[in-house]
């Protein structure tokens, strides 16, 4: 039979010879392969205390980006709704009145902005899609809540905070995030 | 103090010893899951369980804690009196064992001569291969009060494998027997004892090797736990159990393992003696402790050694495991057997 891969090995069906039959020379040689493994070093991490590094391409959840005067970022055009595969992503545009200038960057900002944790698959493609720099990935990934609806994300979870206003949460928030 | 003809005194001192050995046994077994899986842990690169208490010592407890709070779950078609008895049987047969094992020589404690065992019998060795075989029951009543295809199916293998290898067990004890001339645990192991003489493994390596493999297949120990293979029987005889009754059967393999520890250090390796010493030597307090520690190093080793070959060698398929039984241990330990006989006929003259 042609085989689909050259990797196929046939399996051997001649009868054990009488060293094989004994059974114990190579009981001791498998022995001796797991007692060697005793010395071997262990690559366990013990996670909550040890975190493995993550790749700088790593995508986790989703931060919504202010500008240098701790404008958002966002006008809701909608391009990163359309770009995602998994229809995650849902927001609702608002116009910027005047005296608001100093929270939203431009004359249009998103007034909700939803993104549903469940459905996401962290491609990434929204991060790509933004023409504003609004939205990027960071390395904080999937914590546990108890509610489906606690996975639907709004603008309170994704918003990254003030750099001018609360600075503190904003370092914390870049520690976690990769902006 | 005699009363009704009676030394109470006597029956109190076995009573506590009872006591000290059953406890102690327990809770090396609660011990020897926790190493089991650090040793699995560390033969395939793991730290193993470390979370529960320092180093996770406090794991086993963890575990004994689990098992007695689960749910108590007896099946509708199960037969409610086996059910319970299956477990309890299997625990007392592997309790029962410890009554005739020498665990050292004698104390004095109180101006009295206190043997470190609890029961002397002259049949000690018989005694402890009748109680094996009831272990047997435990399997098998299980498995079939149950009410389960698997369970019955892995109770029939277990009966199976433990009438197998019992035979090939037996056949390899009696050229020990040849040796000692003597049936009695402490006997064999005093004949070890003595100066100058060796270990009976001088003299029966391949009886050791047969009684070792047998030992290993009556513990239902990988490579030979056919009775609860999970990938082909689901869980084996104990598919059906939860809780406490779980944890009776499993509890039992281990306190199964320490006791054929015991008695395969004391038929092979010279049971509470310690190499090149001579206790006789030692005052009898000191000796019996050191008797005590040797023994008991030299189950740890043993158990090491049932843990190493369980996750290094695979399962044997059920065909295999009755050729090696019938085909070759048995034969082997009849040739050992008669070989024995016929060198000490000649020693004889």
């Amino acid at each position: 039979m042609q085989a689909l891969t050259n990797r196929a090995k046939e399996v051997s069906r001649e009868p054990m010879t009488f060293m094989e039959r004994l059974y114990l020379p190579n009981i001791v040689k498998g022995m001796a392969i797991t007692f060697s493994h005793i010395f071997k070093k262990q690559p366990t991490i013990q996670y909550p205390e040890q975190k493995r590094e993550f790749s700088p391409v790593f995508r986790g959840l989703h931060v919504l980006n202010r500008d240098a005067e701790g404008r958002e970022n966002c006008t809701a055009c909608g391009l990163c709704a359309v770009a995602c595969p998994a229809e995650a992503i849902t927001m609702e545009a608002a116009e910027r009145m005047p005296g608001e200038e100093h929270l939203y960057r431009e004359e249009k900002y998103a007034a909700k902005y939803e993104i549903n944790m469940l459905r996401c698959i962290f491609c990434g493609l929204c991060e790509e899609a933004c023409p504003k720099d609004a939205i990027y990935l960071s390395e904080t990934f999937a914590p546990a809540n108890f509610t489906r609806k606690g996975f639907i994300y709004g603008k309170n979870d994704l918003l990254i905070p003030n750099k001018n206003t609360a600075p503190e949460e904003y370092a914390a928030a870049r520690g976690a995030a990769r902006v | 103090m005699t009363l009704l003809a009676l030394d109470w005194i006597l029956m109190l001192e076995k009573l506590i010893l009872i006591a000290i050995i059953v406890f102690a046994s327990l809770g090396i077994a609660l011990y020897t899951t926790f190493s089991e899986r650090k040793v699995a842990a560390v033969l395939q690169d793991r730290p193993g369980p470390n979370r529960a208490g320092p180093m996770g010592l406090l794991q086993p407890l963890a575990d004994g804690l689990k098992l007695i709070m689960k749910e108590e779950i007896i099946p509708n078609s199960a037969s409610k009196g086996l059910f319970i008895l299956g477990p309890a049987m299997a625990m007392t047969a592997a309790l029962m064992t410890c009554a005739v094992i020498p665990w050292s020589s004698s104390v004095e404690l109180f101006g009295r001569k206190i043997d470190l065992q609890i029961a002397d019998i002259n049949i000690g060795i018989l005694y402890v291969f009748g109680v094996v075989s009831m272990g047997v029951y435990g399997i098998m009543i299980g498995g079939w009060a149950s009410n389960n295809k698997f369970s019955l199916m892995a109770a029939l293998r277990g009966a199976s494998q433990a009438i197998s290898y019992e035979l090939a067990m037996g056949l390899a004890l009696i050229a020990v027997l040849m040796i000692s001339g003597s049936l009695s645990l402490k006997t064999i192991v005093d004949q070890q004892m003595a100066p100058g003489a060796w270990w009976n493994i001088v003299y029966q390596p391949l009886g050791f090797i047969l009684f070792f493999v047998c030992a290993m297949a009556e513990c239902n120990r990988t490579p030979f736990d056919l009775p609860e293979a999970e990938n082909e029987l689901n869980m084996g005889y104990h598919q059906e159990y939860s809780s406490m009754k779980l944890g009776f059967y499993l509890f039992a393999e281990y306190v199964n393992m320490i006791m054929s520890s015991a008695v395969m250090a004391s038929l092979y390796f010279g049971g509470y003696d310690v190499p090149f010493l001579d206790e006789s030597t030692l005052a009898p307090n000191i000796a019996a402790i050191i008797g005590v520690l040797s023994l008991l190093t030299k189950i740890v080793i043993f158990l090491f050694l049932f843990m190493w070959i369980r996750w290094t060698i695979p399962r044997f398929r059920y065909d295999q495991l009755m050729n090696l039984g019938w085909k070759s241990l048995i034969p082997l330990a009849l040739v050992n057997m008669l070989a024995t006989g016929a060198v000490i006929l000649w020693q004889q003259g």
